[in-house]
């Protein structure tokens, strides 16, 4: 099978820039250096692996390759919330609160929210998930102007901390988060397992699903709780980085040339960890740190984003 | 039986569908037809449950559309909407194989693969298996949807619009397989179609709305009658038999 081939070569790929970014240079202190660089690796895995997931998720739900999970303002209230607690209780706070704290307010918050979005567009007549995506923007913009409200009332000098979370970054997780982010991810993922099979009909569009007996409504809702765990998970873990999952899915999509979700999925998920390993090896060994690996991601998914357009309009 | 009683539908506040009570013969082609605007697909659409409506019954077989479990109802009823855009990268015989679902659900098993192949051979596109969809012209395509529907192999079939944008060739070569289903493999289906000349020569049944009602319901022959299309249509309709078949000369 062709397609197993490509998903063997994606993981050999996946599993050599790992090695490469855990043994590459290492030297001093090596009791200190292999456990962060294992840490750092993990999450990348979770993160990526997260990100690409949920993506594929939201398009095939959706029914629309351009768009991507942040469009439900997942990543705006993200920043919010760690504005409102630098704006509310000063800089120290979020700097002296544990991880783990900060980790499970956020991510509390951001599931929370979305289930009493979900809650209320699907509890009325009109169930379109185009009205729902539009009031995730709407709210999601509302909050990105909230954020820069506040962000300007600040001391400069707490703004540079909040600043600092508005860009992805591998560089200083914590190790105590991975362990709570498998957990979330793993349970998330059980609670997967039984839409698993609808996916491959979804893409089909919502008439041909409901005809061949796909109970749509439920699915979707289910569904869209998988994509917003997902999400926060990986945001509140090392920060908004959304974008990587547009540019990753369309690559799988490309690559792999086929509607099956099994392959996608696999596919989505490996070209993602390949995609801030490598990025992430950049920033530490190119730029030495000088920048963050969601910029490199924001330009290369930019300039895709930008030939995807190009594309599209050309097939009219 | 399709039984519908009572159905009402509408579009905020503008009503879309008014009290219609139909029943649809089994191992029938009973055609839809009337204006655009008459309601015609939303009722279609509603038969499926694509469309909840707000007031009323629409049953199968004595069960309610909306307490049968949507897995069980999709071996019993099909749709085809007159838009198929499908924006994924599918081969004819993948198209057809998602027909399978209700039974395989995602796992074929034997059984679910003899009714693929009865199903690609019957629509003639056994040498276009392979082919993907977009490299297909208007009229395959819509052959491979039907195949599709073949594969799903239920009872009831509804199709709306089936020959949206095809020339007369592939109009006819639908039209008679959908009648083959009716008399041989003894399916009822139920069709929108805006060519009444296609709706008098093909089906056994004739259902005319205008504004969201039923004006005329009955056999072909009392449906096809100059009375009854200027009524629907506003329109001095000729009627001419030729061959026993009515046809009406509108132009």
């Amino acid at each position: 099978m062709a397609y197993k081939k490509r998903i063997i070569i994606l993981a050999g790929i996946a599993l050599l820039l790992a090695l490469l970014y855990i043994f590459y240079d290492l030297s001093g202190n090596i009791d200190y250096i292999l456990p962060r660089r294992i840490t750092k690796v993990v999450t990348i895995i979770l993160t990526g692996g997260a990100i690409a997931f949920a993506t594929t998720l939201f398009m095939t739900v959706t029914n629309n390759r351009i768009l991507t999970p942040s469009i439900l303002g997942l990543d705006s209230l993200y920043l919010l919330i760690q504005t409102v607690i630098v704006f509310v209780f000063g800089s120290h706070t979020l700097a002296m609160m544990s991880g783990n704290t900060n980790f499970l307010i956020s991510v509390g918050l951001m599931v929370l929210f979305t289930l009493i979005l979900y809650h209320f567009l699907f509890k009325g007549e009109n169930k379109s998930i185009y009205f729902l995506l539009l009031i995730g923007m709407i709210l999601g913009t509302f909050f990105n102007s909230f954020s820069s409200f506040m962000q300007v009332l600040i001391d400069p000098n707490e703004f540079m901390i909040v600043q600092d979370k508005m860009f992805a970054s591998i560089n200083n997780v914590n190790s105590d988060l991975v362990g709570v982010s498998i957990i979330l991810i793993v349970i998330t993922m059980i609670f997967f397992i039984p839409y698993y099979k609808y996916l491959d009909v979804m893409a089909l569009g919502k008439d041909q699903a409901i005809n061949l007996g796909v109970p749509y409504d439920r699915i979707v809702k289910r569904l869209l709780i998988v994509v917003a765990v997902l999400i926060s998970v990986s945001t509140a873990l090392i920060g908004p980085i959304t974008f990587l999952g547009l540019l990753v899915v369309n690559l799988a999509y490309e690559l792999m040339k086929t509607y099956r979700h099994a392959y996608i999925l696999l596919a989505a998920v490996l070209i993602s960890i390949i995609a801030l390993l490598g990025g992430q090896f950049i920033v530490e060994k190119i730029f030495t740190f000088s920048t963050t690996i969601s910029v490199i991601i924001n330009l290369i998914g930019g300039i895709y984003f930008i030939f995807l357009l190009l594309k599209e309009n050309k097939s009219w | 039986m399709v039984n519908i009683k009572n159905v009402f539908k509408s579009y905020q506040n503008k009503p879309v569908i008014e009290d219609v009570t139909l029943e649809i013969e089994r191992g029938k082609i009973t055609s839809f037809i009337g204006p655009n605007g008459a309601g015609k697909s939303t009722l279609i659409s509603m038969i499926s449950r694509l469309i909840v409506r707000d007031e009323g019954q629409i049953s199968i077989d004595g069960m309610d559309i909306l307490s049968v479990k949507n897995n069980e109802l999709a071996k019993k009823i099909s749709i085809l909407k007159q838009s198929n855009q499908i924006n994924l990268k599918l081969t004819v015989r993948e198209l057809v194989s998602f027909g399978r679902f209700p039974y395989s659900q995602g796992r074929l098993s034997k059984e679910d693969v003899a009714k693929i192949e009865e199903a690609i051979d019957y629509m003639e596109l056994r040498d276009m298996q392979d082919k993907y969809l977009d490299e297909l012209s208007g009229g395959q395509r819509q052959r491979a949807h039907i195949a599709m529907v073949i594969a799903q192999d239920t009872e009831y079939i509804l199709l709306d619009e089936p020959l949206n944008n095809l020339d007369m060739r592939h109009s006819v070569s639908i039209m008679k397989t959908l009648r083959k289903l009716v008399d041989e493999m003894g399916k009822t289906i139920v069709i929108v179609i805006h060519d009444i000349n296609f709706a008098s020569c093909y089906s056994d049944n004739i259902v005319a709305l205008k504004d969201g009602k039923i004006v005329k319901e009955g056999r072909t022959c009392d449906v096809i009658d100059k009375c009854v299309l200027k009524e629907i249509y506003d329109m001095d309709i000729e009627i001419k038999e030729i061959d026993n078949q009515r046809i009406c000369v509108y132009f």
